[in-house]
């Protein structure tokens, strides 16, 4: 097809804002609020600037815009060296344990000030009772005081969290003002301007100096230069088909809105990329995809077969057999697989027990109790997926009565939550030099490969199981290690490589194509000069799902069936530079499916590179279907080198630093 | 469950710039129709029914019917989000009500002072670990 460009001979130029800050945060989640929160501390003393820019409204933006019903991540009396151990155990032995030490050791002091904010956090009395947060905060102590939360696991607390994101950006906002009134800035965060693509330093392509994006809401373009960057827009979401069929596809596990940017835009700048073979596949309650960790942990309900035999209990010998000591305790993946083997003989529904949860709840409680209980089991979904509370009532589902279905649901890549997928960064400099970690330090802590590209929360690899404490924690760890890199840097001036304006006319080039094509047809839905972002998104999860393990074909591939796949996905690449967009809205849903894209053709490649089958129940080598220590216990490391376009892949050797 | 707006309630938030809707949507949804003043929800199928819509909405005009492709017909969730709790009505499909009040915050909107209280950084001490906080309340930072 000829290559089309754009020179606004068709759809109207945009106007070009351009802004200079030293810190440039993208994304306005947990990670970026922790970051404006304490590199704001840091920077505003010095006359450092602090520029925040988000998709959306920073309120309710990132995975935690619902709310949440727990804090997964607080060590309390715990000791971090633990915390890597249980985090190493789920990710299947493979993890940089440097980065999650030091997020373990670091983590509290963010919940501590999310309790001092007004979140509210559930708390065990001196005499054992267990009340609510507003209770907690009246007559029990603060965590940091000595206050005992109420566990729902070794490392959840349960909270009333239902505006738990309006709380940090609360925070973060008056972070970033007093950081703005300090320095003198006009405007220093942006909503609702949707970041694209970095842009190389002229003098060093391997140094982020700028990053361009477009307002969803007006006709205008922006390029920020700033001396550092936090990327930080979260994990990867509907890159595969999903289980809906139809308006269900909004509803998916995991935020909607994560379209795998955080890797996508790094990845085109030749950053280093880890362990992007690894995805999360969550066992919901189907189609709502309501928790079910507080069912689990803290209702102690039981999933079953149809039949009510304990899948995990039924298969562990057989999951020992085939994948040794990693079966031992059986991590996610490994409960999915279990889960899975009665699916494929039939022996679906699995059900969640709720029923019995309750009826063993009434042996030791009275009528006050249980209702209490119910209503913390309604509060479970209403505090963050508040769909699956409108499902069991459209099903006329009562926990207590009736039981629930399980289902495993399509994948996800992400670096946050019980996956570990990501940017290979940078470790902390005290662990990494006592250690000898040579090749896991270059001189700040959670910089990526790219010099001043920094990432945390889902964009850092390797290190799963931060969830949204430890989201923000490792934001404030990179927020901090950004000003030292400013102060480090003093005489650095960002340079573009190039003139803003071809960014620009690339940026808006699916509006061109739109303009200029549309009357071609009688009906600019079907139009063969271009494709919409609706399609595109549609045509990339049917890859997805049919060649690189998608829940319809029961995560299963191999590489004959990968190689196929990225065929496919070579093609779709190339189509999408006829990308179509009618407003605004459109031309950002062509650039998120873009990074899908990226995303998702960065899985494919990494599953294809490790010749094992590393998370079975995620998804499943068929030619490889052994964990394989021996060659593929390391990271997979991977590469798009920037002068040809080339993906290159390396081992980089895993150190055990905590002692089994 | 896409969010949908009822006609009658809505106002188009009285002509301002943007509605509550539009302000709020973390996927950027919520449209408004100028030329009628009404506001809608342009994507359903890309709604994670996050009900941050529904919660901000000043007219109460944003509802959320269930995922046809699903859920069956006839429940709805409606939440009332007020400064410190929230209450909901849960209607199932069978007719039954239950209703629920939990708390959102401990402390008032706005209340916020980030460092209030809090230790300066030692800008010394930006290169070892720990935050500002930890590093002024004197705490060291285990290592492994």
């Amino acid at each position: 097809m000829e290559k089309e460009t754009c020179t606004f001979s068709y759809c109207a130029e945009p106007e070009i804002v351009e802004v200079e800050t030293d810190i440039l945060l993208i994304g306005g989640g947990m990670a970026c609020c922790g970051a404006a929160f304490e590199a704001a501390r840091w920077a505003t003393p010095k006359g450092i600037k602090i520029v925040m820019v988000d998709k959306a409204a920073t309120d309710r933006s990132g995975s935690v815009a619902m709310g949440l019903s727990a804090i997964n991540t607080y060590m309390g009396e715990n000791d971090p060296a633990d915390y890597v151990r249980y985090v190493r155990a789920d990710l299947m032995g493979i993890i940089r344990e440097d980065l999650v030490y030091d997020l373990g050791r670091h983590v509290d002091d963010s919940v501590h000030l999310f309790e001092e904010w007004g979140l509210p956090i559930w708390k065990t009395l001196d005499d054992g009772k267990k009340v609510d947060g507003a209770e907690g905060r009246k007559v029990g102590k603060l965590l940091k005081d000595g206050g005992k939360p109420v566990r729902s696991g070794r490392w959840q607390i349960m909270i009333n969290g239902e505006s738990y994101k309006v709380i940090v950006a609360e925070a973060a906002k008056k972070a970033l003002e007093y950081n703005r009134q300090a320095t003198g800035m006009e405007q220093n965060l942006f909503e609702r301007v949707f970041i694209v693509k970095l842009i190389p330093d002229a003098n060093n392509p391997n140094r982020v100096a700028g990053a361009v994006g477009f307002s969803v809401r007006e006709h205008k373009a922006y390029v920020f230069k700033a001396k550092v960057m936090l990327l930080a827009a979260g994990g990867c979401v509907n890159v595969f088909r999903p289980r809906s069929t139809g308006e269900g596809m909004g509803r998916t596990w995991f935020a909607v809105w994560n379209a795998g940017s955080t890797y996508a835009m790094p990845a085109e700048l030749g950053a280093k990329m880890v362990l992007m073979e690894n995805r999360f596949v969550p066992a919901r309650f189907k189609d709502g995809y309501g928790p079910v960790g507080a069912w689990f942990l803290f209702f102690k309900a039981k999933a079953t077969n149809a039949i009510g035999e304990d899948y995990c209990a039924k298969y562990h010998d057989m999951l020992k057999e085939r994948y040794g000591k990693y079966a031992e305790i059986l991590g996610t993946c490994l409960r999915n697989t279990a889960m899975m083997e009665d699916m494929k003989i039939g022996l679906g529904p699995i059900w969640m027990r709720t029923d019995l949860a309750f009826e063993e709840a009434k042996k030791h409680m009275d009528a006050k109790e249980l209702k209490h209980l119910e209503a913390e089991a309604w509060e479970d979904f209403l505090d963050m997926t508040i769909a699956q509370a409108g499902l069991w009532a459209a099903n006329n589902i009562r926990p207590e009565e009736k039981y629930s279905e399980l289902m495993p649901s399509e994948p996800y890549l992400l670096g946050s939550h019980a996956g570990c997928a990501g940017l290979w960064t940078s470790g902390p400099e005290d662990i990494c030099k006592k250690h000898g970690l040579d090749e896991y330090f270059w001189g700040y802590n959670r910089m990526t490969t790219i010099d001043g590209l920094f990432t945390a929360g889902d964009g850092c690899g390797a290190s799963g199981h931060k969830f949204s404490s430890g989201s923000h924690a490792e934001g404030r760890i990179a927020g901090k290690e950004m000003v030292r890199y400013v102060l480090d840097h003093q005489d650095y001036t960002p340079t573009l490589a190039k003139d803003p304006k071809e960014y620009v006319a690339e940026i808006f080039l699916p509006f061109e194509i739109y303009e200029k094509y549309k009357n071609y047809t009688t009906d600019p839905n079907v139009n063969p000069h271009y494709i919409r972002p609706s399609m595109l998104q549609k045509r990339l999860q049917k890859i997805m799902d049919e060649y690189v393990a998608g829940a319809g074909y029961w995560y299963m591939t191999s590489k004959t069936m990968l190689e196929e796949g990225l065929r496919q996905l070579e093609m779709l690449k190339e189509d999408s530079l006829r990308m179509a967009a009618a407003d605004h809205h459109e031309l950002m849903r062509c650039w998120e499916n873009y990074h899908r894209i990226v995303a998702g053709e960065a899985h494919a490649r990494h599953i294809l590179f490790r010749e094992e089958t590393r998370y079975p129940g995620y998804y499943f080598r068929g030619d490889f279907p052994q964990i394989d220590d021996e060659n593929w216990k390391c990271f997979t490391v991977s590469r798009i080198n920037p002068e040809n376009g080339q993906w290159e892949f390396e081992k980089i050797p895993y150190k055990q630093i905590i002692p089994d | 469950m896409p969010s949908y707006v009822i006609t009658e309630k809505c106002d188009g938030c009285k002509g301002q710039e943007r509605t509550a809707c539009m302000y709020i949507c973390p996927n950027d949804l919520m449209k408004l129709d100028r030329d009628r003043m009404k506001a809608w929800n342009q994507e359903p199928d890309q709604c994670w029914e996050c009900y941050n819509c529904v919660k901000i909405c000043p007219q109460q005009a944003i509802e959320v019917r269930g995922y046809q492709d699903f859920c069956p017909m006839g429940a709805n969730v409606i939440p009332l989000r007020g400064t410190d709790a929230i209450m909901w009505t849960i209607k199932f499909r069978d007719g039954s009500l239950k209703r629920f009040k939990f708390p959102i915050r401990t402390t008032p909107e706005g209340s916020i002072d980030p460092y209030a209280g809090k230790p300066e950084p030692d800008i010394n001490k930006i290169k070892e670990p720990g935050f500002f906080t930890h590093q002024g309340e004197g705490k060291e930072m285990p290592t492994p």
